[in-house]
């Protein structure tokens, strides 16, 4: 168990409703689900999850902690907005599962391969580096996620769109080897740093 | 020009529907003076476009004919129909009520014969079958309407149409010259009772009630079931015309929901829970309703009317809020898409039509309302106490059955009675 989830199990026990409000980001919305069930049903991508959003409201609402932060469902959201649109109470339901996700990722609860949080994982490092996204970086750490063959295997299939890119000059190979930043990565480190200590505070992750 | 005599001794009603009939009734059997005002051409108001009322199933009509009785044998209220409240001015005891009166082109020789409506041939949309059909350009408003006195639309005057309705006319009813006229009234307290409306549907995207022909709404499903109305009482589909054997329900269409009515309508469940026995009624053993909701809220002694029909082998009761209608474009069939709450399965169910359970919004909503009359988030009346001398009463002021409707419409009376009865002691 990581120390972050072994600290959230101890301090609220069985209210997992409770860690949900104060921890999740948009946490505090789940209460007000009366499972009408228009968002599951509004979902595109609903027949493919495990747990619908209603559903996912109603287990947290149970105390199906390992349940909800192990699952796959949030990962599965498309942001299309269908459901925030529609649900009559109103709930911010896309930005409630992205917040489930980066919590349970942030707990190490979240599945391991998960193609979702794979690719979230490797842009949110990229970026960090240097303030911008290196698209070519970013690209070959995709197709090698898998293993040095299935990468180069990859990276073959993609050749011709990689060099039509090149052509166009939307992709220069040159950004392998230094790649340019933005001009204060001090500053966006600061940055990146303070909102970290924010985010700890007013989650009560340090306690 | 209708003369009508008015002081702050008398009481003024708006809206003739079953509150402010009884609301104006009940002032005058206790000797006030009543002006009521209704801005259609005849009072009964929506309940007049039911075909059963619940939880007892009988017809409305039995019940308006009492109240049009009382009426009729009432020489203190003076009714006056095609006219709306455009202002209102003053304080308790001393208002000032402007009331515009369109011109009905028909007038009290009226006998309802009917040769006017023989003789045109031009047709306007029937809005009391919410112009699920047309009617003659010259009608009678429906079977019960109160005054029985024909009314000529509008969009024929000034053509031969509305000339071939004159001479068809032997009572010398019918005149062309009519014009809008503006009414000041002295009234000392106002009961304000202007209803409700259907909640639009077509705001309700997802259900597609603006492009599917076989979803409509509760009060269209109310006149498809009437006898007297588009169909004779046959529950034949809008696409077809084949009857409708396989019913889903819709609730909380447009109500709870913070996008459209915040607020419970009250009555939609029990509305269609009345209509499941319209269709067993109509569609005999292989008839079947199929109620989509989110809960039941069939209010204290209405509970056993909701486990009667629970027990009906029937009905079929379905947990979910419906996320979507889309349309089968061969059988003209309404394919139903969601997530039951109960277990979360995902269903996708056709049947023959989708009955709307579509909200109560208040009708003062976007009205012109005077300063003092409160509204509520939903546009709902509340009465102000500091100033009050105008009272809401019935659906004006929240979501009611005809049941409750009354009540409040007593109520109201009583207060507008205390009111105008200091009005009287104050003058001596
Ligand atoms: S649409 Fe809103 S209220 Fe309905 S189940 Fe989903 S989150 Fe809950
Ligand atoms: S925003 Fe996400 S959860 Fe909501 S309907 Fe779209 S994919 Fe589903």
């Amino acid at each position: 168990m990581s120390d972050l989830n072994a600290q959230a199990v101890a301090k609220y026990r069985t209210n997992f409703l409770k860690e949900v409000e104060e921890r999740v980001e948009e946490g505090e919305w789940v209460k007000m689900c009366m499972q009408c069930g228009v968002c599951s049903g509004s979902c595109p991508l609903g027949p493919y999850w495990a747990h619908p959003p209603q559903e996912i409201f109603m287990m947290i609402r149970a105390g199906r902690r390992d349940e909800v932060l192990t699952s796959d469902s949030m990962w599965m959201c498309t942001s299309c907005y269908n459901c925030i649109v529609r649900c009559p109470r109103k709930l911010p339901i896309t930005h409630i599962m992205h917040g489930l996700a980066n919590y349970a990722h942030r707990l190490g609860l979240a599945p391991k391969n998960q193609p979702t949080r794979v690719f979230a994982t490797l842009f949110w490092n990229n970026l960090i580096r240097t303030g911008r996204v290196n698209e070519l970086k970013l690209s070959l750490a995709l197709y090698f996620k898998d293993g040095f063959k299935q990468g180069i295997q990859n990276a073959l299939n993609m050749q011709k769109t990689g060099l039509g890119l090149m052509k166009a000059k939307r992709l220069n190979p040159f950004e392998l080897f230094s790649g340019h930043g933005c001009k204060d990565k001090k500053g966006i480190a600061a940055m990146l740093k303070k909102a970290r200590e924010i985010e700890a505070s007013r989650k009560h992750f340090a306690n | 020009m209708t003369e009508i005599v008015a002081t702050n001794q008398t009481i003024l009603v708006v809206g003739g529907g079953i509150s402010g009939m009884t609301a104006a009734l009940e002032a005058a059997e206790c000797g006030k003076q009543v002006v009521l005002v209704e801005k259609e051409a005849s009072l009964g108001g929506r309940v007049s476009q039911l075909y059963r009322y619940f939880p007892k199933l009988c017809h409305p009509t039995c019940g308006l004919e009492i109240n049009l009785r009382r009426l009729k044998s009432n020489p203190r209220i003076r009714v006056v129909t095609l006219a709306e409240v455009t202002g209102l001015t003053g304080k308790a005891g001393d208002y000032t009520a402007t009331v515009r009166v369109s011109p009905r082109y028909v007038n009290e020789n009226c006998t309802a014969c009917g040769a006017c409506g023989d003789a045109v041939s031009s047709e306007v949309a029937n809005t009391f079958n919410y112009s699920l059909n047309k009617s003659k350009a010259a009608y009678l408003p429906h079977a019960m309407a109160f005054p029985q006195r024909y009314v000529l639309d509008p969009s024929i005057i000034g053509t031969a149409e509305a000339e071939k309705a004159k001479a068809a006319c032997k009572y010398d009813a019918v005149d062309l010259g009519m014009q809008e006229e503006t009414l000041s009234l002295k009234v000392g307290a106002v009961v304000w009772a202007t209803g409700w409306k259907p909640y639009d549907a077509n705001r309700i995207q997802p259900y597609g009630y603006d492009r599917f022909a076989n979803v409509i709404t509760s009060v269209e499903f109310e006149r498809l079931a009437d006898p007297h109305g588009p169909t004779g009482g046959k529950l034949l589909r809008p696409s077809d015309g084949k009857e409708a054997k396989n019913v889903a329900f819709i609730q909380c269409a447009g109500s709870r929901d913070e996008n459209h009515l915040r607020h419970c309508s009250r009555i939609c469940c029990m509305a269609s829970l009345k209509q499941t026995n319209y269709v067993r009624e109509k569609g005999g053993e292989n008839a079947r309703s199929t109620v989509y909701y989110i809960d039941i809220r069939a209010i204290d002694r209405f509970e056993d009317f909701y486990q009667k029909v629970l027990a009906d082998p029937q009905v079929k009761f379905v947990k979910s809020k419906v996320a979507k209608i889309v349309e089968d474009a061969k059988t003209g069939d309404v394919v139903l898409h969601g997530v039951d709450t109960e277990g979360y399965h995902r269903y996708a169910n056709a049947h023959d039509l989708c009955v709307l359970a579509v909200g109560m919004e208040p009708s003062v909503k976007g009205m012109d309302i005077p300063a003092e009359i409160i509204a509520d988030s939903s546009g709902f009346l509340e009465i102000n106490s500091a100033t009050a001398g105008v009272f809401g009463a019935g659906c004006a002021t929240n979501a009611l059955d005809v049941n409750r409707a009354v009540q409040g419409a007593t109520a109201a009376a009583l207060r507008a009675i205390q009111v105008v009865n200091r009005v009287a002691r104050a003058e001596g």
